[in-house]
């Protein structure tokens, strides 16, 4: 399997089963091209979350092979993964802030993991809470954030970093249809900025509110491709490896 | 809507360890609090005692054999003081000649009386109580039971009821009752270390388990096992050092009440049994080695605990 120019994920054939039950996903091959704006759709159940696992480096694979970065990450030494993991963002399903620490203090810990020192971070994580809209939520803790809140917390924490690539796991499915607009238009200001973004979804609705987005349908498991355009993407103008 | 802020440049990609009192914050639970200090407190002070117990009794067993190796008495039991004086006299001319022999003296008839006192009093009627005539005899390094023997059958033929004791005889069993104690003392030293082990290997995984979600979390934003690993040796370590100080403290102070009591007996073997300034130094790395373990301990069970995940 080898990378093309701007192919930053690759997935062969991959198989995944939870312990002796049936395939969750069977035979899924796709590419990711960087700086696109992908959703994975698809029903309760279809194995969203289960593939975005594979992504995010949660979850080994049953069968299959799979690339990021040019790097097969299935063999990789597991001393090596979390360099991986800090070229990624991630907002999960169920936020996983962790909750004695303020909002604050949970979008610096990718910041404080990577070894930023203390004053080089305090402007930037204060800069991404005004930009989500919490600055004055900075030292709240989850458990007293509503929902939509808590997001917004997750969506800071995952973007922070400046990933090359941002997973989103049903990353509006706590808000309402304004905000999920408003959160959906963040992603795609990110997006302009070269990040690459993955936005699993069992919303149809909001696919259409972002017109260049390639889309990724699974059902049972299996990774629909009608047009090829996960395998052989159509040219964009002006936007794939743009930069800030 | 504003751009996202620019961050490139504030973000090091670098693995620089994550540590200090914002990576102690990320785990409020991780201090293994609880019983923990107790624990390692109580560990400490019985290996303290049972350390400071067997260097004593080595001491006192190297000194008691080294000080009697080399010493016998002759006693010899004659109710008639002039034959007494007499075989005195014949047992001096065959010590004087033997080649195993450094150097004796008699002991004056007043140090026996003296000696005996306790169980037979002072004044008229003890005089007419015969004493034994006794001879402290040093013999060189080296010397041996043959020597003994050969000793004794010359001193028989000029003075039949001359005896001779090698001091070390009626001591040995009481050296060697001493020596198993010194072992025991080192087998319970073993066994408290494996069960101090032990138990901060069950605290720590039992933090583990209280932090599972924070952890999987830092995992996932690409935190190393290092990290995580780093947190909870920390974390211990706070515990260990109450632990070990206080336990340590307790230990020497228990110690020392136990070597007051020992010092009261006034014996002279007892006081072959004081410590050195090497066996302080050893007794100071007890703690030292307790803090040691139980950061390792903890080290070790996070990181195989961690190995499971991917
Ligand atoms: N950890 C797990 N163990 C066993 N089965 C699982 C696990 N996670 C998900 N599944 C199963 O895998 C299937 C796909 O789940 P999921 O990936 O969560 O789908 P989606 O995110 O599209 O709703 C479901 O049938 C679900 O029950
Ligand atoms: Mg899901």
């Amino acid at each position: 399997m080898s990378t093309r120019e701007g192919e930053i994920v690759q997935f062969d054939n991959v198989g995944l089963r939870y312990g002796t039950d049936r395939e969750v996903l069977s035979n899924v091959t796709f590419s990711l091209y960087s700086g696109r704006f992908y959703f994975l759709t698809g029903a309760s159940g279809a194995g969203k979350t289960s593939l975005l696992k594979l992504l995010y480096l949660a979850q080994r694979p049953s069968r299959g092979a799979i690339r990021m970065f040019g790097r097969d990450v299935i063999t990789l030494p597991r001393d090596q993964l979390p360099s991986f993991r800090r070229r990624m963002g991630v907002v999960f399903q169920d936020f996983r802030l962790v909750d004695h620490l303020s909002a604050f203090d949970n979008v610096a810990l990718p910041l404080r993991v990577s070894g930023v020192r203390e004053a080089d971070l305090r402007e930037p994580v204060a800069d991404m809470l005004e930009w989500v809209g919490l600055a004055h939520r900075a030292e709240a803790r989850p458990a007293t954030l509503s929902g939509g809140e808590q997001q917004r917390v997750a969506i800071a924490r995952a973007v922070i970093g400046r990933p090359e690539i941002l997973i989103a796991d049903e990353p509006t499915g706590n808000v309402d249809p304004e905000m999920a607009v408003k959160l959906l238009r963040l992603f795609e200001a990110l997006n302009r900025l070269g990040t690459t973004v993955v936005v699993a979804t069992h919303d149809v609705q909001l696919l259409r509110k972002v017109p260049d987005s390639l889309i990724m349908r699974l059902s049972k498991g299996m990774l629909a491709d009608p047009t090829g355009a996960l395998r052989y993407p159509p040219r964009r103008e002006g936007t794939v490896g743009e930069s800030a | 809507m504003k751009r996202p802020p620019a961050l490139a440049n504030a973000v090091d990609r670098g693995l620089a360890p994550f540590r200090g009192r914002r990576a102690a914050g990320l785990l409020p639970q991780a201090r293994l609090g609880g019983p923990m200090p107790w624990v390692i407190a109580i560990m400490v002070a019985l290996t303290v005692v049972a350390a400071g117990g067997a260097l004593a009794l080595s001491n006192m067993v190297s000194t008691a054999s080294g000080d009697l190796a080399g010493s016998a008495t002759v006693q010899i039991i004659e109710p008639d003081a002039g034959q007494r004086a007499a075989q005195v006299e014949a047992v001096q001319e065959v010590l004087a000649q033997d080649p195993a022999v450094e150097g004796f003296r008699v002991v004056p008839e007043e140090d026996i009386a003296e000696l005996l006192e306790p169980w037979l009093g002072t004044g008229e009627e003890v005089e007419a109580v015969p004493l034994p005539a006794l001879v402290d005899v040093e013999l060189r390094d080296g010397a041996g039971r043959d020597d003994y023997a050969r000793l004794e059958a010359a001193m028989r033929e000029v003075a039949p009821r001359a005896r001779i004791d090698a001091q070390s005889d009626w001591l040995a069993p009481v050296l060697s009752a001493l020596s198993a104690l010194k072992w025991m003392a080192l087998a319970l030293i073993l066994m408290l270390g494996f069960v101090g082990a032990a138990a901060v290997w069950l605290a720590a995984r039992n933090a583990l388990g209280g932090n599972r979600k924070t952890i999987e979390v830092v995992h996932l934003l690409g935190g190393s096992d290092d990290q995580v690993a780093r947190i909870f040796q920390r974390s211990i370590l706070l515990d260990a050092i109450i632990g070990g100080v206080l336990g340590f403290v307790a230990g020497v102070l228990a110690m020392s009440l136990l070597a007051r009591q020992f010092a009261a007996l006034q014996s002279g073997m007892v006081a072959g049994g004081t410590l050195t300034a090497m066996d302080w130094v050893l007794i100071a790395l007890v703690p030292l080695f307790a803090i040691a373990i139980a950061v390792y301990t903890a080290r070790m069970t996070v990181l195989s605990s961690l190995r499971k995940s991917l």
